[in-house]
């Protein structure tokens, strides 16, 4: 336990920093970069809280976890009541503790960061949410009794799994019905090991079977059943998409057909789905990177998580390319941060313009051409423009495509009186998540075009209120 | 985990297999396919429906074995079970009344177009069935297509069976003795096609191919398995298999589907040298009656249950 300090002590303390694999190393392995703070840094982290009686941090939550409280309880040593009150507003603390853009959200409003840094939320929060795990102790919630109702939910997702664990808790019946052979959706097969150990997500999966909810992976909503077959033949009485923005956008640029030319979502699921980085015990093949040249197209995320990937996977220069400039890039700060140190360089402020292939159809090289900022654009961010005459080839083996996803589209198609809206996304209402089908409801990324897993979350908890609602009193 | 029933050899290196999946019985249609995991460190690779049982819950898939995955596969006897199956996949074949179909198999492509033949054969078209083969044992399901063809031609490239030579030349040989032709459906290697295309193009005659690019998820997700077909990038689990055979680029469908030549071989080899670490990762289910007698649900896993 530790001692509650006076603020003007607090902010002397510095923000912990987090332990991480050297570079160096962490750039040829897929173990996980970050490597959790001990108890004394965890401690020292808590007491720097300023425990204000008006926490913006929780403003800055999309799910408003109870931050203040929870450092309290790391403060008075009691970290798995921390991870409980966590867990009443974020059923993944684990994950989100890793992988949320803190510095757009809690961490982004902490008064401390006014002139100091802001607490360490997104370290405390995985810190409990590990000491919680390694306990085995996940307080599993007391379940309602049963319903007697059926509730679907299509997508294994951070939405879906969220939704699922609610409705489970109410005492519905619920079956997920997920269309690849595991549970987790983009935290399984989109963010790395290296980042998100898949343990952790199935551990989380694990607690949730003993909620009794009910896993059916292989299925494909939209062409094994449809959500009409749902109901009318499976007795579901409502269901829930969750089938995020799964669909790869290329760059429609000649040469985009060549071998070595990936999009995102191939180049990470053939890696983290299919565990191609471990070739002697898994079959699933990836385009051989070691002494290769590899570059990643795209500033997010996606864009980090596959050209880090490709440096583990033994690239020899890896580039990211990005037509804007680096405080542009949607990318969380820490992976920025990672990919530096770990050796990946930048290429922003350029643009694609054509792929080029050798004989056998194999990527050789990409034309590159240099661009400008301009004015701020609908989405704030400052335009780019190619500048003239400033192209140039780029030798190239790999290059992996991640300039955004679309709506995944197999149960829109196969449900017609669902409506969308003009790129393809399920409308809902903003609260009810009701779609525009009796019984159907829908949120995450889906809905709202790619976003973050704690918003994908949120909207799962909202969906899961909702339906509740709706199997009780049948209104719609 | 999806038990097999039953696995009997149609010829050397091809396998058929009758596997428990009841949802996707119901499901499918000619032209769709699945995708199949054997175990827990496979791969997934894309196989065609070629049949199904609604009543006993069962669909048919005609497997050749060429590398390390499919090969193991055709080791399976019932009694094992396939980790992962999911689908039906891909759009269904466009039937309808066209008048009089060629339907033209080579190798296991046979396989993939029989299904087709039979709903082209219900839906009152004329069918002319072109199997073609490099020797007489390794033609398959000829009773079969025979029974929903008006006219079977069999080829050999070695004359052991049937005539000798190409499936090419005997369309072309048909269309120059007049026979009024008004779809081709030609399914089997690479160079086939795009030979058949070749001597339907001239004539304009309307002809569907079924591509075979390498896939990962099958459900529109990696773009893996993008096709160039009349200029525009398609996705083949998606918007095919099936295309128009004279908008398709063959060249750049066999450079990618030659990417992973090296890991290939090398799997294979390792296949070959020591099968037995697969064996193991494969599992097994009691058979608890037997097929087709059982109910809905014929296998029982030990430590779990086999679910279609
Ligand atoms: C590489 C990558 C890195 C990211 N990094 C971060 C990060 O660091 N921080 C962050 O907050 N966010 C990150 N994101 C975004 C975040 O992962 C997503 O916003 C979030 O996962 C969306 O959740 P979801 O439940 O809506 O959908 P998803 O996670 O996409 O899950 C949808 C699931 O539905 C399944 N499905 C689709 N169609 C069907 C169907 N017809 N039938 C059955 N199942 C179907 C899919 O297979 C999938 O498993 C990242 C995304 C990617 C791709
Ligand atoms: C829609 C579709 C339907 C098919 N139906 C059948 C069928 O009914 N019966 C049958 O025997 N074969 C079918 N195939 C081909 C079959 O999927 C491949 O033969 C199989 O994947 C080869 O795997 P392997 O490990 O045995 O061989 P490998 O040595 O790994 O590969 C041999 C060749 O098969 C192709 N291939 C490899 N991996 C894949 C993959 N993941 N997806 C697709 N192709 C791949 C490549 O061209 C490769 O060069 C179909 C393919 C597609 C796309
Ligand atoms: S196999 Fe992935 S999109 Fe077709």
């Amino acid at each position: 336990m530790a001692e509650p300090l006076k603020p003007k002590e607090r902010v002397k303390i510095p923000r912990q920093a987090m332990p991480e694999q050297p570079a160096l190393a962490r750039a040829h392995n897929f173990q996980e970069v970050n490597l959790g703070l001990q108890v004394v840094a965890a401690e020292h982290e808590a007491q720097r809280c300023l425990t204000c009686s008006d926490p913006k941090c929780v403003q800055g939550c999309p799910v408003g976890v109870k931050i203040r409280d929870f450092v309290e309880l790391v403060l008075s040593g009691d970290y798995l009541q921390a991870a409980a009150k966590i867990r009443e507003d974020n059923i993944l603390p684990a994950v989100t503790g890793r992988v949320c853009p803190q510095e757009n959200q809690c961490e982004g409003a902490c008064v401390l960061g006014n002139r100091f840094s802001p607490l360490a939320i997104g370290n405390l929060e995985r810190f409990v949410a590990d000491y919680e795990r390694a306990t085995g102790q996940v307080g599993l919630p007391t379940l309602a009794p049963p319903t007697g109702k059926k509730v679907a939910i299509v997508g294994s997702g951070p939405a879906g799994l969220s939704c699922a664990g609610d409705l489970a808790i109410q005492g519905h019946k619920v079956t997920v019905f997920e269309a690849l052979h595991e549970i987790g959706g983009v935290l399984l097969y989109g963010i790395p090991e290296f980042r998100l150990p898949k343990d952790i997500v199935r551990q989380e999966v694990d607690n949730m079977r003993k909620l009794g909810i009910d896993f059916q992976t292989n299925v494909v909503i939209g062409k094994t059943v449809t959500v009409d077959e749902l109901f009318d033949e499976e007795g579901f009485h409502a269901v829930f998409v969750a089938t995020g923005a799964g669909l790869p956008r290329f760059l429609n640029l000649p040469g985009e057909h060549l071998g070595g030319v990936y999009s995102a979502n191939e180049f990470l699921t053939r890696v983290n789905l299919m565990k191609a980085y471990d070739p002697s015990h898994y079959d699933e093949p990836i385009y051989d990177c070691r002494g290769r040249n590899v570059a990643v197209v795209g500033g997010g995320n996606t864009a980090m998580d596959a050209i880090r990937s490709a440096l583990r996977l033994g690239a020899k220069n890896a580039y990211v390319i990005y037509r804007r400039g680096e405080e542009e890039m949607p990318a969380r700060r820490e992976e920025l941060h990672h990919a530096q140190d770990e050796g990946v360089q930048f290429l922003t402020l350029h643009n694609p313009i054509e792929f080029l292939g050798d004989a056998r159809g194999y990527l050789r090289a990409v034309r590159l051409t240099r661009m400008a900022l301009g004015e701020p654009d609908a989405s704030g961010r400052r335009s780019s423009a190619p500048v003239p005459d400033s192209e140039f080839e780029l030798p190239l083996d790999v290059v992996i495509i991640a300039v955004g996803t679309g709506a995944n589209p197999l149960v829109q198609s196969t449900t017609p009186d669902l409506r969308l809206n003009k790129w393809g996304y399920i409308i809902a209402d903003e609260e009810s998540l009701r779609t525009s089908k009796r019984g159907v409801f829908a949120g995450g990324d889906i809905v709202s075009g790619s976003a973050t897993v704690i918003l994908a979350m949120g909207a799962g908890r909202k969906a899961a209120r909702s339906i509740h609602q709706f199997l009780c009193d049948g209104a719609w | 985990m999806f038990p097999i029933v039953q696995a009997r050899f149609l010829s050397p290196d091809v396998k058929q297999f009758r596997i428990e999946a009841p949802r996707i019985a119901r499901k499918r249609k000619a032209g769709q396919f699945v995708i199949v995991r054997l175990h827990e460190y496979g791969e997934r690779i894309p196989l065609t429906i070629s049949d199904s049982d609604e009543s006993d819950g069962t669909i048919t898939l005609v497997v050749q074995g060429i590398g390390k995955t499919t090969r193991l596969m055709n080791q399976l006897e019932a009694g094992d079970a396939v980790l992962d199956l999911v689908g039906p996949l891909g759009e269904p074949s466009h039937v309808d009344r066209f008048g009089t179909v060629v339907v033209i198999g080579g190798g296991v492509g046979t396989a993939i177009a029989y299904p087709t033949a039979v709903a082209m054969k219900q839906a009152g078209n004329r069918v002319i069935s072109i199997l073609g083969a490099r020797t007489a044992e390794l033609l398959i399901l000829e009773q079969e297509v025979r029974a929903t063809s008006d006219e079977l031609h069999l080829l050999t490239d070695d004359g052991s069976r049937g005539e000798r030579g190409f499936v090419t030349q005997k369309l072309q040989e048909l269309l120059d003795g007049g026979t009024e032709v008004n779809l081709v459906l030609a399914i089997g290697p690479v160079p086939m096609m795009k030979a058949v295309a070749d001597v339907t193009r001239p004539r304009a005659i309307k002809t569907i191919v079924s591509l075979n690019p390498i896939m990962v998820d099958g459900t529109g997700m990696c773009g893996g398995c993008r096709v160039q077909v009349g200029g525009a990038s398609k996705f083949a689990c998606v918007d095919g298999p099936e295309f128009d055979a004279h908008a398709v680029d063959f060249q750049i469908l066999m450079q990618r589907n030659s990417l992973y030549k090296e890991q290939e071989r090398a799997a294979l080899a390792r296949f070959e040298a020591d099968p037995t670490p697969d064996r193991e990762h494969v599992a097994h289910c009691h058979l608890e009656q037997q097929h087709p007698a059982a109910g809905p649900r014929a296998g029982v896993r030990e430590g779990g249950e086999c679910r279609g």
